[in-house]
């Protein structure tokens, strides 16, 4: 979904980070809201793609206002809210989702590509900065569960993921730094044969 | 760690329902959370990651392994679990530096790194580091020559990165366990270079 989550290339979330913060908690709750969720996925009441998708669903006020465990607490009170407040275990008793599929992958490292405009209202792993963009296949990494249809309870579908290298010109324009590129990971499905341009005999 | 001493925080408040909620269903245990929050305190972080950057530097053929597959190579030296079911470990070179965010939530190499620092999570990283690695790079003290290409990597999937850092000019005498304490956790992901002298 092209909701508040999508931060890639986003002008004006922050400024400087000069002054950063390094604390990994701040609040004794935190910790154990982090332990909670781990918990909860690695019984089986949800999936992590639930999950993330939990997450960019909250109100986008709370998303940024609530700090990071923040959302994370707002996420699994959502799940459980959804479950009737009573979350079964077991219901994705598998919490890998590397998988091994019969068809071979479409692409190899060097072959260039396009990434599809899509506009999901659901969960979705595909940035907005790289949408409708020309790349590179740098990197095959094996099948894995389809995030678009696991979040939603629509099966695994696994699919083909590969890292595809974009110059930073293609994805920002003249406003791009030079010799910077940006690798995204990719599934199958977001990607199209990059067209060629017939040159008529 | 909190310091609202008067107003409680709700958010606080809200975390202890959840867990009253779910204890009570018997889906989690005090003794279960604690368990978790006690190895992320203590068996993983960047301690892990430095090892694995000190041996790749000091044996050729292991970072052969490393950087052909990162799950295995850290297996060797104990370390996997959540979140490392594939790591790709890619390498700076004089002419390459590599840096890794995830612009869509916050994922992280926990078996290497362990949990990540709040400014990794936040949106102004997540945000900028895409679109301006080198302005960026700057303000963590990173400058890096216009000949070096800087590689962003999103971990947009479930693939887990880490950088191997170059090994610093001026540590050839160091054995494995010197280097080791030189690796900082920045440097792995990749807003640092690793110097040959810590402070």
């Amino acid at each position: 979904m092209d909701g508040i989550h999508d931060l890639g290339g986003k002008h004006g979330f922050g400024g400087s980070l000069e002054e950063r913060d390094e604390a990994e908690f701040h609040a004794l709750w935190e910790p154990r809201v982090r332990a909670i969720a781990g918990l909860m996925i690695g019984q089986g009441c949800f999936n992590v793609d639930a999950f993330r998708h939990a997450i960019e669903r909250l109100d986008p006020v709370a998303y940024l206002g609530d700090g990071y465990f923040g959302r994370w607490l707002g996420a699994v009170e959502k799940l459980v809210e959804e479950a009737d407040r009573r979350p079964r275990p077991g219901l994705f008793p598998d919490t890998s989702t590397l998988r091994v599929i019969d068809e071979p992958p479409r692409y190899a490292p060097g072959d260039e590509v396009v990434t599809r405009k899509l506009h999901r209202s659901g969960h979705t792993r595909l940035p907005g900065y790289a949408r409708g963009c020309q790349g590179t296949v740098a990197l095959w990494h094996g099948a894995w569960v389809f995030p678009d249809t696991h979040a939603h309870g629509e099966g695994e579908n696994p699919q083909h993921v590969y890292a595809v290298r974009f110059d930073a010109r293609e994805l920002w324009g003249d406003a791009a730094e030079a010799g910077t590129s940006v690798h995204v990971d990719l599934f199958e499905s977001y990607l199209a044969p990059r067209p060629r341009f017939e040159v008529p005999a | 760690m909190s310091d609202h001493d008067h107003a409680p925080d709700p958010l606080a408040i809200r975390a202890e329902a959840l867990e009253k909620l779910l204890t009570d269903q018997g889906l989690v245990t005090a003794e279960a959370i604690e368990g978790v929050i006690r190895h992320y305190a203590e068996d993983v972080g960047p301690m892990n990651g430095a090892r694995v950057v000190a041996r790749a530097w000091t044996d050729p053929a292991y970072r052969e392994r490393l950087l052909e597959n990162g799950r295995e190579a850290i297996a060797e030296l104990g370390f996997g679990g959540a979140q490392g079911e594939r790591l790709v470990v890619v390498e700076n070179e004089p002419q390459v530096h590599n840096v890794v965010v995830c612009t869509l939530c916050s994922c992280y190499p926990w078996p290497v790194l362990g949990l990540p620092p709040s400014w990794y999570k936040d949106p102004a990283y997540r945000s900028r580091v895409v679109r301006e690695p080198r302005a960026v790079l700057r303000e963590f003290g990173l400058e890096l020559p216009d000949e070096t290409e800087v590689r962003v990597w999103d971990s947009s999937a479930e693939i887990r990165y880490m950088v191997l850092p170059q090994r610093p000019v001026g540590t050839e005498s160091l054995s494995e366990a010197d280097l080791a304490p030189l690796v900082s956790r920045d440097a792995m992901i990749g807003v640092a270079q690793v110097e040959a002298n810590r402070e």
